[in-house]
């Protein structure tokens, strides 16, 4: 039996507010709060809740036999509990139907995953308690931000207990393979890979009106595919509903119309976590470099493509270790904004896609600036004279000093006959 | 095809951009096989490149007839014109321009410059103008820029030849709107009497449509170029502790230098290290000198008064960033040449150079903040400089007067 596997990814970013350099180190608020809301209640009200709803409705009237999985990043949860609290019920609305799956990825929809490994594994953590602080269930199966995929961060992500991954197809990597099977990790077997079909999941989100796709029709396209092809993967951006394909397009009403299509053809529906449980896998698939699932090439330049991007990824990262030894709560959710894949993009010279500013080279000034103060703000709780091992040191000291004191004065308060000889006790 | 142009400068003595343009544009349609340019200006020094066309001084053309042996104009102008020409020329003398003061030869003396006397001169142009319409043989009129613009509307009366005029700037860009109306008289009549106008930049032709009320079909936008430089390897940034950042033009109202002292102080309330550089001279400077000092950032602002020939371009490439934040300018050549040796452009939104630039930082000429945020960030990040300093060079190379000068000749052949 063919199945149909859908995954959605959500983020919303946060936008900085326009930050001169004469407001480093007066400034350390860096959003621009309307702009923000403005998209995000925009994506709500015309894409996400829509779509919600019409999901519930799906797996109400397919008796749960409708099922997709979401991908959203930790800042756009937040955002949505701070801005549109009514997404979160719904989402744990839709959660209760046992036909949803949240998937795992970076908190910050960050390339710590490319550039700062101890971050990602943290970023995963955090993102893994929040799914699971809000839905009850810890999330098993890894979609990295914008697909990002290497054999090592396969291998990083394995570590971390997932058993199921996404990426995306590239013919680079797959060549003539088709990318409607299950693979695996080059050199680790039990981390499974899912890859997903480029061409129809691109029909739907971006070709969808010009194709004016139907229901069946794309259902026909599937049974034509070659037997034993069993699982089509269908990833893309939940704002293709509403958004890229507004109302009127009738996505909304193809998306109704799938299930009753797929099941007429015997098609069914599966969550990412249940594909991998049940098929075999038809081999490994080796990517010594990073690839994405942006632009043609699949590759990390467009975030990491020039001077300025790398540049900007540099400075930040070179901190990493020191805002995690911190505790300061404010700066650590600037660190996790200021990672979000966003930032760079827009410094693009060739693809800076949704971007708000004149040029790459205003976005990269702002975000400098930006930089710049947060930098500072790092360095005032801990200067940079000290070196991270020998403050990890210091930090052990302060933080035992309690339990430290309590055993001295344990010590004392022993009868005096041991006081008496200190030196023996030692 | 042959292009009878006029223009009122050509390098090497040239006070402003106009020359520059002439010499490039007419440098890039000479690789057109079958076309041959004469370019009259005022008065030509004798040293002017004229290997790939022709120069005919206006001031070494016979108006009133003389009688003059050979070796008399040999000796007089013979570095500049042959006797056979002037002779020629006398045959084309067709109207009575006695009443104009004019030497043995029965030629007009041009200044060649902008003198008090500009109205005067620009009708003895016209003068000029009617004799060679008569005796040249040519195809089409080219006019640069409003002092040729009579000439050659009289040189389009009396050939029937078709008149293109070339808008390198209006008086709107040089008056910040206080329109000399003598000025705006002379432009207007020149447009109305063209067959086809060619602008600089779109925000140029915006303005011959709005406020010399032309039909949009008539205006095209012919974006300048750059010539390369040929010596750009000699030009070295010195290794130096203080980042330069420098403003380069006539000190005047239309380049907005005020704003460039403004945006210097905010920079240095929160920077050091960085010096400000303001090159040029124009009845602003003084201004200028008190404003800087009422700022207090004196010390960090200098002067270097009127800069020529290679010196603008080693100023240029010892600077770290180049600012133009003109109120209104048609194109904006020096941008161009500040990034042709790699020196990072700031440049104004009001600019028409800013229509074909990308690495470039394009700001309004009033947002002094956004001006100072550019400067800090382009001093402060060298991969800002690393990108713009690069990439900038790249795209100004494909910036060629080979291209402008085909659009030049699409022109030439839709009017003819």
């Amino acid at each position: 039996m063919r199945n149909i596997c859908f995954y959605f990814q959500i983020h919303v970013p946060f936008q900085l507010k326009r930050y001169r350099f004469f407001e480093i180190g007066s400034d350390h608020y860096y959003y621009d709060d309307f702009q923000t809301t403005e998209r995000l209640n925009s994506l709500v009200q015309h894409s996400y809740l829509i779509a919600n709803r019409t999901i519930s409705e799906m797996i109400r009237s397919s008796n749960g036999k409708f099922k997709c999985a979401f991908s959203i990043s930790g800042i756009t949860l937040e955002l949505f509990e701070q801005y549109a609290p009514e997404m979160i019920d719904s989402f744990k609305e839709l959660a209760a139907t046992g036909s949803i799956e949240f998937l795992a990825e970076p908190y910050g929809h960050s390339l710590s995953s490319v550039f700062d490994a101890d971050e990602f594994t943290c970023q995963v953590k955090m993102h893994s308690d929040k799914i699971q602080a809000l839905f009850g269930k810890r999330p098993t199966t890894f979609f990295n931000a914008e697909l990002i995929y290497s054999d090592e961060i396969g291998e990083l992500v394995s570590k971390l207990g997932y058993k199921t991954m996404m990426i995306d197809e590239a013919k680079h990597i797959m060549g003539w393979k088709s990318p409607n099977y299950v693979y695996n990790h080059s050199y680790i077997p039990k981390l499974k890979l899912l890859v997903r079909n480029s061409k129809f999941s691109d029909d739907m989100a971006f070709r969808f009106k010009n194709l004016s796709l139907t229901a069946e029709k794309l259902v026909s396209w599937f049974s034509a595919l070659p037997d034993g092809e069993h699982v089509i993967n269908l990833g893309m951006g939940y704002e293709v509903f509403g958004i890229t394909q507004p109302a009127y397009t009738g996505i909304f009403d193809f998306l109704k119309a799938l299930p009753y299509h797929a099941m007429e053809q015997q098609m069914g529906f599966v969550l990412p976590s249940d594909v991998t449980k049940k098929a075999e896998s038809a081999g490994g698939l080796s990517v010594p470099y990073p690839m994405s699932w942006v632009g043609n090439d699949k590759d990390l330049t467009p975030w990491t493509g020039n001077d300025l991007q790398q540049e900007a990824l540099n400075k930040l990262y070179a901190v990493g270790e020191r805002v995690r030894l911190c505790k300061d709560k404010a700066l650590k959710l600037d660190w996790l904004i200021l990672q979000s894949t966003d930032n760079f993009r827009y410094m693009s010279h060739k693809d800076p896609h949704g971007t708000n500013y004149e040029t790459p080279y205003d976005a990269f000034m702002n975000y400098m600036n930006v930089l710049a103060d947060f930098l500072e703000r790092v360095e005032a709780q801990y200067p940079s004279t000290i070196d991270n091992e020998e403050l990890n040191e210091l930090l052990k000291t302060i933080n035992h000093q309690e339990e430290e004191i309590e055993r001295l004065e344990n010590e004392l308060s022993k009868p005096k006959l041991k006081t008496a000889k200190p030196d023996e006790k030692k | 095809m042959k292009a009878l142009m006029f223009g009122w400068e050509f390098p090497p003595h040239i006070l402003g951009g106009l020359g520059t343009a002439s010499y490039g544009l007419t440098k890039g349609m000479s690789l057109q096989e079958d076309m041959s340019i004469t370019f009259v200006i005022p008065k030509p020094h004798g040293d002017e490149d004229q290997s790939f066309l022709k120069i005919i001084g206006a001031c070494n053309v016979p108006v009133v007839w003389k009688e003059n042996s050979w070796d008399h104009v040999n000796n007089r102008i013979g570095n500049m014109m042959s006797p056979e020409e002037y002779f020629g020329l006398q045959n084309g003398i067709k109207y009575d321009y006695r009443r104009i003061h004019t030497n043995e030869l029965g030629c007009i003396d041009f200044s060649g410059r902008y003198p008090d006397n500009l109205i005067e001169e620009i009708s003895n142009y016209e003068a000029v103008a009617s004799v060679l319409a008569h005796q040249v043989e040519f195809d089409i009129i080219h006019s640069h820029d409003w002092l040729t613009y009579p000439a050659g509307v009289f040189a389009k009366q009396i050939s029937g030849k078709p008149l293109v005029i070339h808008v390198h700037a209006t008086d709107f860009d040089r008056s910040r709107g206080q329109v000399n109306p003598t000025v705006y008289g002379i432009e207007k009549r020149g447009m109305d009497m063209a067959d086809h106008i060619m602008t600089v930049s779109e925000l140029t032709r915006q303005i011959v449509i709005e406020k010399y009320h032309q039909n949009p079909n008539k205006v095209t936008t012919v974006h300048n170029a750059v010539e390369p430089l040929p010596d750009v390897e000699s030009f070295k940034k010195t290794p130096r502790k203080d980042k330069v950042v420098t403003f380069l033009g006539r000190i005047t109202m239309q380049k907005g230098p005020e704003y460039f002292v403004e945006a210097a102080y905010r920079v240095l309330q929160k920077t050091k290290g960085v010096r400000f550089v303001m090159a040029g001279s124009g009845d602003m400077m003084h201004a200028m000198i008190d404003l800087a000092a009422k700022r207090g950032i004196a010390d960090k602002f200098h002067f270097t008064g009127f800069l020529k020939g290679r010196q603008v371009h080693e100023m240029l490439a010892e600077s770290d960033v180049y600012i133009m934040p003109s109120v209104s300018e048609p194109f904006g050549i020096s941008p161009l040449e500040a990034m042709q040796v790699g020196t990072p452009s700031i440049i104004s939104k009001q600019s028409g150079c800013a229509e074909i630039l990308t690495h470039a930082i394009k700001t309004d000429y009033w947002d002094i903040d956004a001006m100072a945020d550019a400067i800090y960030s382009i001093v402060k990040n060298p991969a800002m400089f690393n990108s713009l300093s690069k990439l900038g060079l790249e795209e100004v190379n494909n910036i060629k007067w080979y291209d402008a000068g085909m659009k030049v000749r699409r022109i030439y052949e839709s009017v003819m």
